[in-house]
């Protein structure tokens, strides 16, 4: 399968009172078309960086991000916009990625004039269509306020307005964390249906691994800017090989009260990404550690088929 | 059988806006023996924060409370201001869900400890710093001495929420409330902090109500849950045997609605169709009727009492409970 | 379950924007305004005699029948000066703001949005503008240029600047990190449209508010300016410059410098009260419970 959208060496630094902070570091990813490549990891791990570097919103300081053959990393002002169409965006808080003070109508019409489309008729329509796609009745939804809407139904319009255009990629930033449960299966089951729909690619960013694990043919774990796994879902979650993956999948409370919550999980926090710890960024929580661990940084080596770990002791 | 420290009885709280009076909570009944977990779980809106306050007695001014909360044999609704002032801290103790809001941003946490320790135990403040440090330590935080002296913006989440509980339990309460300690914060300190509140309450074998709207949250970690939905208690029973047999669709349909780990991808999630009520337009009928697989007309008329027909220690208030054949259901 | 079980989200939260009532003070403030505004207006056209027609028989004359609020020290009809009056600080009070914020709001939403070298330039610029002495700065003015209106005007407004300025970049730094903007660039967006469409609906009203205000403290300014003689100049009647010729008549006939002040002291209000409930009125968020 060729790769829709390839990142290679990404790195993005900010500058944090004179210290220099890589909220991601050296990042090589691949996304084939027409898959969901789910990308998880805890705050501080720079997979929402990552996501808006991906799109050129934040500009990375280091590394290539290609989409469909064209290098994303080299395009600038009318050339970037114009790819933007092919590239999606859906925000953590749908309530504030709606303006408050335009209509709906408006905003889900907005792709429209920005891409050129003028006959008002059509952009009606086409609003019309994709918002009855993601279950909105688009009388009622049309000529009201976003304030007027629950989470879960701004975050319909936000999905609305990213599939107007029909692009190629869609990048998730935690779609569903600011959801209440009930409304999350229902957000989840919607992205699946538009997924087959569309015919879409997806990046979906979360920190809850269950979620990811929903709707993900392949996971990537990171771990403080650096990439600690990636494979495909049901291996990865069968057979960690990265001790932090495992730590994950152990620390996920499981609604079932015979399962005793496990013991004894790593100690400590993440360090502070602004001070991380020399070699591998995990080493201070990691069991497994040792002093190879401390002098030389992991490459991401391949474990098992399709299955690769950054990681000096992996697992099984 | 002990006496129950905290008996809730028929607390209900009602709010007015400018669309009508909002009834949050309606009609609550709740008990807690000491030394024992109730997980309360519910989604946004179902009242639970409401009632956690209703308990505390910290509700904003323009609500209305109803009913009763009994809190080691007192009546907290008629104690006056300097009694329950009084009771706050060495009795009664809350941990909230963002520790930046709970934490004064512009004291030191050695300021904040201390001074709960001064104002509830009467230490002088040589005892209070050393007692400080020990509470630190005992939370988990490396370093504690020095903690004493950061401000909160220069610990992590998961750093802030330990403080919060340190103080809280400082001054060794007998009921500790935890509204969604760990909603905030990442899912390995999740477990870490959800371990230090266990741990601390069987040490000092203290009462704790944990509030949250993830299952998985109370599954492991509670004796009895309470499922609430648009302000009332829909479901109530130890947590092993709601588990294993769920009698409210609700209940039963909020867990299948969470992704489970062991479920291969792409298998479309149960989703609870509908949203949650508006509570200030309350429906004739059962809450849940309008999202419920198994609602019929009579679901639909009148509400169904909260109940123990089974006479087995699980209440629910349903007309069709699920696991039961349909003659059971009177 | 089908993975289509896709319900159609029909019951809204809230009725679409429910009526508030506005209060009665707001309404007598509106009719206030409206009043003198007409009046202002429409003073040409008004069966009232000139504001500079001296009648020399009938000076300081308490109000009555053919004068109705007395006439001045010069014998000038008191009524119609103070409608002439309020043409002059309308006049002033309205233009001068508009200045203020087309080039104070204009400057300050792109200094809050480019960032970088603009907004440092462009904030600096505002805070010499701001630092400099504003009296001295209208003296220099109608030295140079002379007294009028349209002189008037055109200091108050450029001294207005920084404060609009001010506002503008701040509610724009605030709203440009908010996902809304951030997903109008990611859909390709140019700045132009975002400026427009995205950030000013939600800029303009805090500027409107802020407007409104700025024409009440103008109509003060204006008054203060020609209460010192550096206004309008004579016979051209402001409420400036007849309370400062009031004020040597105090003992006698008194009326003559607190029906301006009067005057003024309502329209303020009024412009304030309006400011504030339209402020209040489209606040989109309702009163969170």
């Amino acid at each position: 399968m060729t790769a829709l959208l390839s990142i290679e060496n990404l790195t993005v630094e900010y500058a944090v009172g004179g210290k220099a902070l890589f909220a991601v570091s050296d990042v090589s990813l691949e996304v084939g078309r027409g898959e969901t490549l789910g990308l998880v990891g805890e705050s501080g791990c720079g997979k929402s960086t990552l996501g808006r570097a991906v799109l050129q919103l934040r500009r990375p300081t280091g590394g290539r991000v290609t989409f469909d053959g064209t290098e994303l990393t080299r395009l600038d002002g009318e050339a970037l916009r114009l790819m933007r169409r092919r590239l999606q965006l859906i925000f953590q808080d749908p309530i504030a990625s709606l303006n408050p003070r335009r209509s709906i109508g408006d905003i889900v019409a907005e792709p429209l004039v920005i891409t050129g489309v003028v006959d008002r008729g059509e952009r009606e329509r086409r609003v019309r269509d994709v918002l009855a796609a993601v279950g909105l009745d688009a009388d009622l939804v049309m000529g009201r306020l976003p304030h007027e809407f629950s989470g879960g139904q701004c975050q319909r319009i936000c999905i609305a307005r990213a599939l107007i255009l029909e692009p190629e990629l869609v990048i998730c930033d935690e779609p569903v964390s600011a959801l209440d449960v009930s409304i999350r299966a229902q957000i989840l089951n919607l992205l699946e249906d538009m997924k087959r729909r569309y015919g879409l690619t997806l990046l979906f960013i979360a920190h809850d691994l269950a979620v990811v694990k929903a709707v993900s043919d392949r996971i990537a774990v990171m771990y403080l800017g650096r990439l600690c796994e990636v494979g495909p879902t049901e291996q990865l979650f069968a057979r960690p090989a990265h001790p932090y993956t495992a730590l994950l999948l152990e620390a996920i409370p499981v609604p079932d009260p015979t399962v005793k919550p496990a013991a004894n999980l790593a100690a400590g926090e993440p360090p502070s990404p602004l001070d991380p710890p020399s070699g591998c960024r995990f080493r201070t929580r990691c069991p497994r550690a040792d002093q190879t661990c401390a002098d030389v940084v992991p490459e991401l080596r391949e474990i098992a088929v399709g299955q690769f770990a950054a990681c000096h002791h992996p697992l099984g | 059988m002990t006496a129950p420290l905290l008996s809730v009885e028929g607390v209900s709280v009602e709010l007015p806006t400018p669309r009508g009076a909002l009834r949050a909570v309606d009609n609550v009944d709740l008990a807690l023996a000491p030394g024992r977990t109730l997980g309360i779980v519910g989604e946004s809106g179902c009242g639970k924060t409401m009632l956690s306050r209703a308990i505390l007695q910290l509700l904003p001014k323009r609500a209305r409370l109803g009913g009763r909360v009994m809190f080691a044999g007192r009546d907290l609704t008629n104690l006056p201001a300097e009694a329950l002032r009084r009771l706050r801290g060495p009795e009664l103790a809350v941990v909230f869900q963002d520790p930046m809001t709970s934490l004064n941003p512009v004291l030191t946490i050695g300021t904040q400890i201390i001074e709960t320790l001064q104002a509830h135990l009467g230490m002088d403040a040589a005892a209070a710093a050393t007692r400080g440090v020990e509470l630190l330590a005992a939370v988990g935080i490396p370093a504690p001495a020095q903690r004493l002296r950061q401000y909160p913006h220069q610990l992590s989440g998961g750093m802030r929420q330990r403080v919060a509980i340190a103080i809280a339990l400082s001054c060794e309460p007998k009921l500790l409330i935890a509204d969604e300690p760990t909603t905030a914060l990442d899912v390995t300190v999740q477990a870490q902090i959800l371990d230090l509140l266990a741990r601390e309450q069987q040490r000092r074998h203290m009462a704790m109500i944990l509030i949250t709207h993830d299952l998985g949250v109370v599954a492991g970690r509670t004796d009895e849950v309470a499922v609430m939905y648009a302000g009332r208690i829909v479901e109530r029973a130890p947590t092993s045997r709601l588990f294993a047999g769920m009698r409210m669709p609700y209940t039963e349909a909020l867990l299948a609605a969470i992704p489970k780990l062991d479920s291969p991808p792409h298998t479309p999630l149960p989703a609870i169709a509908g949203r949650p009520p508006d509570p200030t337009r309350p429906l004739a009928g059962c809450s849940f009727a309008p999202r419920c697989r198994y609602a019929d007309g009579r679901c639909r008329a009148a509400k169904p009492p909260l109940g123990d027909p089974e006479r087995a220690g699980t209440l629910y208030a349903c007309w069709h409970p699920l696991g039961l054949s349909e003659s059971a259901s009177a | 379950m089908a993975v289509l079980d896709l319900e159609v989200d029909t019951a809204v939260v809230s009725p679409v924007r429910k009526r508030r009532r506005v209060g009665a003070l707001f309404l007598a403030a509106v009719a206030w305004i409206v009043l003198i505004g007409l009046a202002a207006a429409l003073a040409g056209a008004l069966p009232i005699v000139s504001p500079t027609d001296m009648d020399i028989l009938a000076r300081r004359a308490p109000p009555g029948a053919e004068h109705w609020l007395g006439t001045d020290q010069l014998g000038r009809d008191e009524f119609s000066r103070l409608i002439y009056g309020a043409r002059i600080s309308l006049t002033v009070g309205l233009l001068a703001p508009v200045i203020g914020v087309l080039i104070g709001g204009s400057l300050g939403m792109l200094a809050g949005y480019f960032r970088g070298r603009f907004e440092t330039l462009t904030v600096g610029g505002v805070d010499v503008l701001l630092a400099f002495p504003p009296l001295v700065f209208v003296l220099a003015v109608t030295a140079y240029l002379g007294q009028s209106v349209l002189n008037i005007t055109l200091v108050i407004g450029v001294l207005g600047i920084p404060a609009f300025t001010r506002v503008a970049r701040a509610v724009t730094l605030s709203l440009s990190e908010r996902e809304f903007v951030v997903a109008a660039r990611a859909l390709g967006a140019t700045h132009a449209r975002i400026l427009l469409r995205e950030l000013l609906p939600n800029v303009a009203l805090p500027l409107v508010a802020f407007f409104l205000l700025g024409v009440a403290v103008t109509i003060v300014v204006e008054g203060a300016l020609s209460f010192l003689g550096l206004g309008v100049p004579p016979p051209a009647p402001s409420w400036g410059s007849m309370i400062a010729e009031g004020r040597e008549n105090l003992d006698i006939a008194p009326w003559l410098a607190f029906l301006p002040a009067l005057f003024m002291f309502l329209s303020v209000l009024a412009f304030n009260i309006v400011g504030d409930t339209l402020r209040a009125l489209t606040d989109p968020r309702p009163g969170a419970l």
